[in-house]
């Protein structure tokens, strides 16, 4: 069959390619603007807070410019004993945190990025939990966990120290988790094969060629469980208590702060926090591995 | 000498059965076969990275089969080198030795002469990222040969380099062998390789290993579609 005359085909006419980049640079460029809007939001709200005078009148009055930077809330909540013991602790539990979960995280994501196995898609699954839970069910879990563990251990653990850096650890740690995988996926197998053949052991063809390959995997997986170990606030708040001096660490500070209405000194540790954050993005982007998705 | 006695691999949906290959000691092998007929596979199998189902493998006389691979005494130079990205060169064909618990002076000695004989002397303190194919494959080769291997085994490791490069890596693999008097499996799609290298050569065809004479190599190239032997 012979394809038919070919009418005199009508010029196709394309339409612009305009409109559509139009429509998605707007949707786009409005969610950033959102984001940094928060930001800037919360940088203005500190210099126009009737500001708390850290500085005596007398020196604020000899230099008026400098004032505007001392008398400011910052200053004023890094100068409150409770607030730089919150600054401590965050500092401290997250750091362990970030630790424990990388001596659990590159274990697990090495064995399941290597080794196919029965029950490997359910240990897959499970590891998910900490991600897709509600952070306050989280920390009820472990609140309700620990009941049935020996008063002695209870004692030692609900309400105190060891709370704050577990309730950190059960959520960062499945980040961690999912980045070293990733991380170990994207590494070929041929390098530790050909170690193998050199006459290493597992271990060592681990600890020589692949940890090294990973660096920049573990690096990423270290600061994104320190970043989340900093915002976590639900489980902290059911599992170790919001005890001022005691169990506060920044997010909980906001929290209690906003609880008595100052405003200020809220919005002031949100700042400190967002410069720890903005370091950590720093980081992960200078150092991270770049090609793993978050 | 390598000898493979009934070797029967599954690997996925592909597999080789029962078959057989033998390469007589000191003697350079080249075994043939087109993409995806199990060379990588057999390959592995001979270092010890996968597990066969049936069979045995001897090398230099000794049983291997249930061997470790770090004690089947095999070099191993897989395609494209497959060099450690974060170590030096002079890391890499320390590597074996130091595993081995040798003496720094010892390994020191060692790893100098091995880049003089593959003529890497000034990249020892260079990382794997900007060397060329020619360098990356002459590294591979020394850390594969730093433990003095009674078997080499190489898998298409001429396969991406430009031409001249390709000339010079042949006469280098020549005097390796020479110097090193080890038993070769060189693995390859390339009839001009198997001419240039090979004292004894097969060719896998159907999930078989059949041999193949020099003749029967010489009509093959000249019968072979230019663009085949270029890849």
């Amino acid at each position: 069959m012979k394809t038919p005359p070919s009418k005199t085909n009508p010029p196709l006419h394309i339409r612009s390619d305009v409109p559509f980049y139009v429509a998605f640079i707007i949707i786009s460029s409005t969610y950033l603007l959102l984001l940094l809007a928060m930001l800037l939001a919360d940088a203005s709200y500190m210099f126009q807070e009737d500001s708390p005078a850290v500085a005596s009148p007398e020196w604020s009055a000899a230099h008026p410019w400098l004032a505007v930077f001392v008398n400011n809330p910052i200053v004023a909540a890094l100068s409150d004993d409770n607030i730089q013991y919150s600054i401590v602790l965050s500092l401290v539990s997250c750091t362990i945190t970030a630790i424990l979960s990388l001596i659990v995280a590159i274990p697990v994501g090495y064995l399941l990025s290597r080794h196919q196995f029965f029950g490997r898609n359910f240990i897959d699954a499970v590891l998910d939990i900490p991600i897709v839970l509600p952070p306050l069910v989280v920390g009820l879990s472990l609140l309700i966990l620990f009941q049935y563990a020996p008063v002695a251990i209870r004692e030692q653990v609900v309400y105190q120290l060891p709370a704050v850096v577990l309730a950190q650890f059960v959520v960062a740690c499945a980040f961690a988790v999912r980045t070293m995988r990733a991380t170990f996926d994207l590494i070929d197998t041929r390098r530790e094969k050909v170690a193998l053949t050199l006459g290493c052991n597992q271990a060592q063809a681990f600890f020589r060629v692949v940890l090294p390959e990973a660096r920049a995997g573990v690096l990423t997986a270290g600061t994104l469980a320190w970043a989340r170990a900093l915002g976590e606030f639900g489980p902290l708040l059911v599992f170790a208590g919001a005890t001022r001096g005691k169990t506060e660490v920044l997010s909980t500070t906001v929290f209690l702060e906003l609880s008595i209405g100052d405003l200020g000194a809220a919005v002031a540790v949100s700042l400190i926090m967002i410069m720890a954050a903005a370091a950590v993005l720093i980081v992960i982007r200078t150092w991270g591995a770049n090609k793993l998705t978050l | 000498m390598i000898t493979v006695e009934n070797l029967t691999i599954q690997s996925g949906d592909f597999r080789l059965e029962e078959i057989s290959l033998h390469i007589p000691t000191g003697e350079y092998g080249v075994l043939m076969g087109q993409t995806g007929s199990g060379k990588t596979t057999l390959v592995e199998c001979l270092c010890g990275l996968r597990s066969l189902e049936k069979g045995r493998i001897e090398l230099a006389g000794q049983d291997v089969t249930e061997l470790r691979p770090g004690e089947r005494n095999i070099g191993y130079v897989p395609q494209d080198g497959a060099l450690f990205p974060m170590m030096t060169v002079r890391s890499h064909l320390a590597l074996p030795l130091s595993i081995r618990k040798w003496k720094p002076a010892d390994i020191t000695h060692r790893t100098d002469e091995m880049a003089q004989m593959l003529g890497i002397e000034h990249l020892l303190d260079r990382l794997p990222g900007k060397l060329s194919g020619g360098e990356i494959q002459r590294v591979a080769l020394g850390r594969a040969l730093a433990f003095s291997p009674t078997t080499l085994v190489l898998d298409e490791p001429l396969s991406a380099m430009d031409d001249q490069t390709r000339e010079q890596m042949y006469q280098l693999l020549k005097n390796v062998q020479e110097w090193t008097q080890a038993t070769v499996l060189h693995i390859t799609h390339s009839y001009r390789e198997a001419r240039e290298l090979a004292d004894c050569q097969f060719e896998i065809r159907q999930g078989r290993i059949e041999p193949v004479t020099q003749l029967e190599n010489e009509q093959a190239e000249n019968t072979s579609v230019h663009g085949m032997e270029e890849k």
